[in-house]
């Protein structure tokens, strides 16, 4: 077992999959010589070449599409988006392409692709560079969207991402690269996609999240267990197709419910997630769903404003806790 | 090869200059023109060609009877007038190139070796359609013909021809793409990134643009401040080709030259065959924009019936041969129909069938007045 980061476990399961399968090459914008934005993709030109390691220049439309063309001829492209929101710019690709291809033609030919992408605020980026947006990709049939929260989640998912048929999406996040855990030493697991996990057992209340949200109510989960409070938590993993039956079957049990999302709250994950509570669960809840979402603004730079926008251990603690008190059982 | 303009890629290429929608370069010959070369071909390749344009005329006209009665549905566009084009590019790929096009599809479907039949049974939304009913009128695809799509959004297919022509050099095949597109597609920024990305990466592909001179109802000189669509290459240092649409030879001759250079160099082309729609964009559209003179001028130009005429006056088509040609397509085009109208319909059973290649944990299979939990 080694601990390494988030980063760490892309870029090595990234240069394991190209070993493994000529097939796969990256796409992407400062992939090679500047050895990525994030340097995920360190040391992989000098080790492939500029046949499988391939910069692109800023055209996310022409370099995601010209992914899909090539995915369509039977090769593996992993395309690197700098950031989610430049995903926008490749939109049509994505949706009216990648993930129509296969259906729209009756299954002749599948698009076998990974778009690997972080997002996620907290970086005082700004409002163009800082939006949770997986809602678009994960609302639409014909994608596969995951959202790793973990290193041995991230190596698990990008694994199961190469080597599945169908255009995935891997939503990395700018707050998890510098994040450490626990991989076993020669991991070849494959995550399953389409399942969520129970990442910490409790009885009291159910703590939902995903991404940077999953980890951060690991934490939460943690703090709380040393007031006796035992919350179960729920990381959604695999946001499109969404594991609903998981997500219910906790709820069932533990009679509540708070769902932590790091995009804005109208029509967002935790919506859907909600939504499916109240038809899977309606007679085991004892307390109205509670979300904590960013506040609906575009995200501002200066810190303080950017910190009290988005989701924090303290918000999501806060909500537990008034959960908690609505169906009687007390707090610290 | 007649009536070719050419630019030069690397910025050679001469403008039109300022404000003023000069056509002076546009290939409009006159009606009942020449069309070089008839002499020196074999009379077999002739009425081939020509067998091909009367096939792709009678299959289009029986496709807008089909819609108009409502055995078609959705969008319906037609390849009327364009005939000589798609004979002649088609004939230039060899068997093992790749074609991508728009949602103007059906003629290029067949020539590309799809069967009539199958394309027919595709536009009916039947089971034994192409695409098995899922795609219509918009979404050719065999991947045994190597016709990897006719596609709905405009600009679409670009980058996607562009990404099939790098996996070619990925590969090391010698296998060429060609994209076909319509002229209004050259003002999309995909057209811009495709093109840079191609000539960047040296990649085997001619982007084809049939210009008709109406994107729906817009002409070109309204909408490309650039109407030498062949032109439009100059910034990405790739050459750009145009030739009369409407000769099939001149066509054939100038795609050929293309394809092959495309070929031997990896190196993308621009190939831009003018023409004239018959009808309106689509099979609902009266065109209304149009003049009576454009009407007429189209009409006077119909690409088959010109073609039919030089190869009377040369003594390659007799009137024998044109009855026998006229039956035949007419007995292969009822077939398809016949075809179409006997293949059952997709089965409800199979709506799940083609969400995802690889089979996923909790994919949703619901109905729409399904409860998300059954129980």
């Amino acid at each position: 077992m080694s601990v390494i980061t988030y980063r760490q476990a892309l870029r090595d399961t990234l240069r394991a999959e190209m070993l493994r399968d000529d097939d796969v090459l990256l796409l992407g914008e400062e992939i090679g010589l500047f050895e990525g934005s994030y340097k995920i993709t360190e040391g992989l030109l000098n080790e492939f070449g500029e046949q499988r390691v391939r910069d692109t220049p800023i055209s996310e439309e022409g370099f995601v599409g010209a992914a899909v063309g090539t995915a369509m001829m039977g090769l593996r492209p992993v395309v690197e988006l700098m950031t989610i929101n430049f995903s926008l710019i490749a939109v049509d690709q994505i949706i009216n392409h990648a993930a129509k291809v296969y259906g729209m033609f009756g299954g002749q030919t599948s698009v076998p692709m990974v778009i690997r992408t972080p997002g996620g605020g907290g970086q005082q980026l700004g409002a163009t560079h800082s939006q949770n947006i997986e809602l678009f990709y994960a609302f639409v049939p014909g994608l596969k969207v995951l959202a790793p929260s973990s290193p041995a989640d991230a190596a698990a998912m990008l694994r199961a991402a190469v080597r599945d048929d169908d255009p995935v999406m891997l939503l990395e996040n700018l707050g998890l690269y510098n994040s450490k855990g626990e991989v076993p030493d020669g991991d070849e697991s494959v995550a399953e996609i389409g399942r969520a996990a129970v990442t910490r057992e409790g009885s009291d209340i159910t703590l939902i999240g995903y991404s940077r949200m999953a980890a951060m109510s690991l934490r939460v989960a943690e703090e709380l267990a040393e007031q006796d409070v035992s919350v179960e938590v729920v990381d959604l993993r695999s946001l499109r197709p969404l594991d609903r039956q998981t997500v219910v079957d906790s709820v069932r049990k533990t009679g509540c419910a708070v769902i932590a999302e790091d995009d804005w709250l109208t029509y967002g994950i935790g919506a859907e997630v909600a939504a499916s509570i109240q038809e899977g669960a309606f007679d085991y809840l004892d307390a109205p769903v509670r979300r904590v979402a960013m506040a609906e603004v575009p995200l501002p730079y200066a810190k303080p404003l950017e910190n009290a926008a988005l989701p924090s251990t303290e918000s999501i603690t806060t909500a537990v806790k008034e959960t908690l008190s609505a169906v009687g059982k007390r707090v610290g | 090869m007649a009536d070719t303009a050419k630019a030069k890629g690397g910025g050679t290429a001469k403008s039109t200059g300022g404000r003023r929608r000069s056509r002076k370069d546009s290939t409009t010959p006159a009606a009942g023109g020449t069309t070089p070369g008839v002499a020196d071909e074999k009379p077999d390749v002739l009425l081939d060609y020509y067998r091909r344009m009367v096939l792709v005329r009678r299959f289009e006209e029986r496709t807008g009877q089909a819609y108009t009665q409502a055995r078609i549905g959705g969008y319906c566009h037609l390849n009327l007038g364009e005939e000589a084009t798609v004979v002649g590019l088609m004939d230039a790929l060899r068997e093992r190139d790749y074609l991508y096009t728009n949602y103007r599809d059906h003629g290029y479907a067949i020539l590309k070796g799809m069967s009539p039949r199958r394309v027919m049974a595709e536009l009916y939304g039947r089971s034994d359609g192409v695409a098995k009913g899922w795609g219509g009128s918009m979404h050719m695809y065999d991947t045994e013909a190597r016709m990897l799509g006719g596609y709905g959004i405009v600009g679409g297919q670009l980058p996607l021809a562009t990404g099939a022509a790098l996996a070619v050099t990925y590969r090391g095949g010698d296998e060429v793409v060609m994209c076909q597109m319509g002229d209004g597609t050259t003002n999309i920024g995909a057209w811009h990134e495709s093109l840079n990305l191609a000539s960047l990466w040296n990649l085997p592909i001619v982007y084809t643009i049939v210009n008709n001179f109406t994107g729906m109802g817009t002409s070109v000189d309204a909408s490309s401040a650039e109407p030498d669509l062949y032109k439009r290459g100059s910034a990405f240092r790739i050459e750009g080709v145009r030739v009369d649409g409407r000769d099939v030879l001149a066509v054939r001759d100038a795609a050929a030259d293309v394809v092959e250079k495309a070929r031997s160099e990896q190196r993308p082309y621009i190939l831009e065959c003018t023409s004239h729609r018959l009808k309106g964009h689509s099979v609902v559209d009266p065109a209304k924009y149009r003049t009576e003179e454009q009407v007429a001028e189209a009409r006077a130009n119909d690409p088959v019936a010109a073609f039919e005429q030089h190869l009377e006056k040369a003594g390659v088509l007799t009137e024998e041969k044109k009855k026998e040609i006229s039956d035949a397509v007419k007995e292969e085009v009822a077939d398809a129909a016949d075809f179409a109208e006997n293949s059952p319909s997709p089965d409800v059973s199979t709506l799940f069938d083609y969400t995802y290649a690889t089979p996923v944990a909790n994919e949703s299979r619901r109905m729409p007045a399904d409860p998300v939990f059954a129980e």
